[in-house]
């Protein structure tokens, strides 16, 4: 708590909000010793005078002060809303603990209650109370609070079931702390930012609906100065002087802004003191940019169907960039199948998605080339850019039913894409949809078209991601680990499928995955990520044969389909670092039983070990020696 | 689908209940005589009587209360105390005005707020910072205080728009839009602030949902996701705040009908409760929780409509 009081200091606006409020609440409070006039004192001399120097906000109709009547109208309009305040809280946040700690029907009973008594309107109610208590404006704002408890107590509730399953909640309950003390010492100060931004949007709303009630002269008599009493003696005289408006209006609108942007500051800083520890987390493990091996492979086969040089992707940070690509180079050739293979976190997926130019925000390309069928890519403007998506590359993505849109049904999505390429008639591309959900080996496809992503099994909703890809006819396919959340026997079927895909249309697929077995299975060439970087690069084969790093040896000895038998499944030790935190030398050397001296001293660069092979590692030669002797 | 209907009018029968009920205990709670009490020393004997019998104060409460919900479930609320005239009639007279109003003021809250939100999605920088401002002093800006401006300078310093009144649309559409106009945006203002900030939270999140990715690697252009897939998704959430939005426009109506001096049940509520016509304000009550009622089912077919997993289960 202590903690969000020093974050609200540093904001400017909650500084501001809370010393205007203050301000307002002690003037209002003094009025009797600081109000220039007696507030019921007319003077008919002087009606309507404007500003002046006696009266600094001018007269009213009666010739009355206008900064004394609003001094004093202010100490009704804050005692309503602490009246308000107060019975809001002490309803919503006993209630709203109570149903979020106890669960059950203690929890659905307060919820149920509190869903009607949202739901009513709250203004008759008042009048009602208005009508049969007149001018009582205590009742009002009573009546005001109890129905707006229930905002807050939802809030509260929610919050509580949140911090329920905290582990030194459960620790205390486990320890057999009452649960009234469990609640009061570790449940409330959790839930007191949340409790803090209510109170104060409430307030806010507390007074525009004083202020309304006392506008429509349902609550103090016309001599009493309030408000909204002003406001509408103003509204008399908007003819003859206008300004008499301004004084109260504004003080009204500066009031409820002050509370509003208060709960704003007070709901910010509460999130910025949770984000904040993680922050420095990630403060204290950036660490000084390594300077990335250079490695040039320029003139190679131009008949390339993608070729990307040096890409570079870096995440943009508060005070320094950091590179979570590095550097990468490949070739995609017409038809071929290329595996992009590595741990999580290694930048398989960024670097695919940065050649779809679909980096999510925050991430951005810093350098490098891709050309795409001889043209260079980056140079293409945004829209020429988006000519290319889907007839010339197409993605499958990870997570099948949320690769879906789950509110438009499977064909319309289809025929959406579908037209996007084709200019054909809506029927025309609606069969060409089931034809297409045909082709991915869907059974009964005019029907899957008509249903939506939730009634799909993770498999079907697969094939229609493919079905989705294939709409354009795209020449290369990213499938970006397609069958990772699939269960085992849907994985090979999905595999298989993308197999014959490829047999029927001759695209290539650039796969990234890492499984060894979809690798073995699908991919002609091979290259492997570690840490940002390509570490390795082979035919599939002879990187099976004999695999020239020790990142990929590590990977392929820790599959466990492709071990050998009797052999012990060997797990890496030690974890990919984060972008940030990579090593100066080799990235791999920390993880790796091979590092010598030679491999920290500075980067790396990929050497070409054999014809056609690359590898980013410098004792390749010895190790390989090593292995065949 | 039907169950999630059949739940909410499950529900709003308590809601009915709950508002008729209090504000026949809130009647119990006047001391003493509250017939006498009500129509005060000046009052004649004849209109005492009236509305003793009126408010069946000879009867004890659970009796009074059952009474009036037979009536009331035939469609009677029965007499005001002054005047005599059937309550029902008197509102139904009055609801065209402020069905105007409230209708009105959701339209062009939802347009415009979903308009900005939409924008601030997309330019997330300085607009969003802007559209936060605005927003915030939209909500704080009372509707009686800007409905006075917008008079102050629509209608007398530039006389664009009658500054009171109702003219009923079978006379003249246009004098009825037009006398809408300032009214209407009175109220609207703050539902925009409200729907503008959810349309963005909501197309902010619907934007980073991967199919979004899916859709735009396959070819579908940027504004076809903007307009068309994300905003059916934010819609989700967007539907409840409108619902809100549209029981916070009756509370606005009840003040900015006093202040355009407009014929609606919101004016009708403040001259009754300063009268104390007791049974008249139970009725606006009534009338005020059956449109909430009816707004929550829209809400729920809204729902149904945008997403077809409500409608399967």
């Amino acid at each position: 708590m202590r903690s969000l009081w020093r974050a609200l200091g540093g904001r400017p606006v909650a500084v501001g909000a809370i010393a205007f409020l203050l301000a307002l609440a002690i003037a209002c409070v003094a009025a009797p010793l600081v109000a220039p006039f007696d507030p019921r004192a007319q003077d008919l001399s002087k009606v309507l005078t404007g500003p002046t120097l006696d009266h600094l906000l001018g007269t009213d109709t009666l010739g009355r002060d206008v900064l004394s009547r609003l001094l004093y109208g202010g100490r009704r309009s804050l005692l309503s809303m602490v009246e308000a305040l107060g019975v809001v809280l002490a309803l919503g946040v006993p209630l709203g603990l109570a149903a979020g700690y106890a669960g059950g029907w203690t929890d659905r009973l307060v919820s149920r209650l509190a869903e009607i008594v949202l739901s009513i309107p709250a203004i008759v109610l008042v009048l009602v109370v208005l009508a049969v208590v007149p001018h009582n404006e205590d009742a009002a704002m009573a009546t005001f609070g109890l129905l707006g408890a229930p905002a807050v107590l939802r809030v509260v509730r929610g919050a509580t079931l949140a911090v329920r399953e905290e582990l030194y909640v459960v620790a205390a309950r486990v320890s057999g702390l009452s649960h009234p003390r469990i609640v009061i010492r570790h449940v409330l100060p959790m839930v007191t930012g949340p409790i803090i931004v209510q109170a104060s949007v409430f307030c806010a709303y507390a007074l525009l609906f004083e202020t309304g009630i006392a506008y429509l002269g349902l609550t103090a008599d016309p001599s009493t100065p309030t408000w909204g009493g002003m406001v509408a003696e103003a509204s008399t005289v908007l003819q003859q002087q206008a300004w008499l408006l301004a004084p109260s209006g504004a003080l009204i609108a500066l009031t409820i802004l002050a509370c509003g942007l208060l709960g704003d500051a007070v709901g910010d800083a509460a999130g910025a003191y949770r984000r904040g520890s993680a922050r420095d987390r990630t403060r204290a493990g950036r660490r000084s940019e390594n300077s990335p091996a250079a490695h040039d492979d320029g003139n190679e086969a131009s008949a390339a169907l993608l070729q990307v040089r040096d890409l570079s992707v870096a995440r943009s940070g508060e005070d320094a960039d950091t590179r979570v690509v590095d550097r990468v180079s490949f070739d995609i050739q017409p038809g071929e199948s290329v595996g992009l293979v590595g741990e999580s976190g290694c930048g398989k997926t960024v670097t695919a998605l940065a050649l779809l130019r679909l980096l999510p925000t925050g991430l951005r390309v810093t350098d490098g080339r891709v050309v795409w069928d001889g043209a260079n890519l980056m140079a293409l403007p945004d829209d020429a850019f988006d000519e290319l998506r889907g007839s010339a590359f197409a993605l499958v993505s990870q997570e099948p039913q949320s690769s879906l849109d789950p509110t438009f049904s499977i064909g319309s999505q289809l025929v959406e894409v579908i037209r996007r390429h084709e200019r054909i008639s809506r029927a025309a591309a609606r069969r060409r949809a089931i034809e297409l959900l045909g082709l991915v080996e869907l059974p009964r496809p005019d029907q899957v078209a008509r249903s939506h992503a939730f009634e799909l099994s993770g498999g079907m909703a697969q094939r229609v991601a493919i079905a989705l890809a294939l709409a354009g006819r795209p020449r290369l396919l990213i499938a970006d680990e397609p069958t990772t959340a699939l269960d085992v026997t849907i994985q090979s079927e999905i595999l298989g499928l993308l197999r014959r895909l490829r047999g029927k249309t001759g695209m290539a697929v650039l796969m990234i995955t890492h499984n060894w077995g979809v690798v073995a299975d699908f991919c002609d060439r091979t290259v492997v990520m570690y840490a940002g970087q390509i570490v390795e690069q082979a035919e599939t084969q002879a990187m099976f044969d004999l695999p020239l790093h020790p990142y990929t040896s590590g990977l392929l000895a820790s599959h466990p389909s492709l071990s050998e038998p009797g052999r012990d499944l060997v797990a890496m030790p030690g974890r990919v670092p984060a972008p940030g935190t990579w090593p100066t030398g080799c990235r791999f050397a920390p993880r790796c039983r091979f590092a010598r001296e030679a491999c920290v001293g500075g980067p790396v660069a990929l050497g070409t070990p054999e014809p056609d092979r690359l590898s980013r590692c410098v004792r390749v030669e010895e190790l390989v020696a090593e292995v065949s002797a | 689908m039907l169950r999630l209907i059949g739940r909410r009018l499950v529900l709003s029968v308590p809601l009915l209940l709950v508002v008729s009920l209090s504000t026949f205990l809130l009647v119990a709670l006047i001391p003493g005589d509250a017939a006498r009490t009500i129509v005060g020393s000046s009052g004649t004997q004849e209109q005492y009587e009236l509305l003793r019998d009126a408010l069946g104060l000879d009867e004890s409460l659970p009796t009074r209360y059952w009474e009036w919900l037979e009536h009331a479930v035939q469609g009677d609320l029965g007499r005001s105390v002054f005047g005599q005239e059937s309550v029902v009639s008197m509102l139904n007279s009055r609801l065209s005005v402020t069905l105007s109003l409230v209708i009105g003021s959701t339209v062009v809250a939802t347009l415009l707020g979903v308009l900005l939100g939409i924008a601030g999605a997309l330019r997330p920088g300085s607009l969003g910072r802007a559209l936060d401002a605005v927003a915030l002093l939209g909500l704080a800006i009372p509707n009686f205080f800007l409905g006075l401006l917008l008079v102050a300078w629509f209608a007398v310093a530039i006389p664009l728009f009658p500054a009171t009144g109702y003219v009923e649309p079978t006379q003249s559409i246009p004098e009825w839009l037009r006398g809408l106009v300032l009214p209407v945006v009175a109220i609207a203002v703050p539902g925009v602030a409200v729907i503008a900030k959810q349309t963005r939270d909501a197309m902010t999140d619907a934007l980073a949902r991967p199919f979004v990715r899916t859709l735009r690697a396959c070819g579908v252009r940027r504004r076809s996701i903007v307009l068309k897939h994300a905003l059916r998704s934010a819609a989700i959430p967007l539907v409840t705040v409108v619902g809100l939005v549209f029981v916070g426009s009756l509370s606005g109506a009840v003040v900015i009908e006093s202040v355009f001096a407009m014929p609606g049940l919101g004016s009708l509520a403040v001259e009754s409760t300063s009268e104390r016509d007791l049974p008249l304000i139970q009725g606006v009550a009534v009338y005020f929780t059956v449109l909430v009622v009816i707004v929550n089912l829209v809400v729920d077919l809204l729902y149904g409509w945008i997403d077809p997993r409500v409608r399967g289960s």
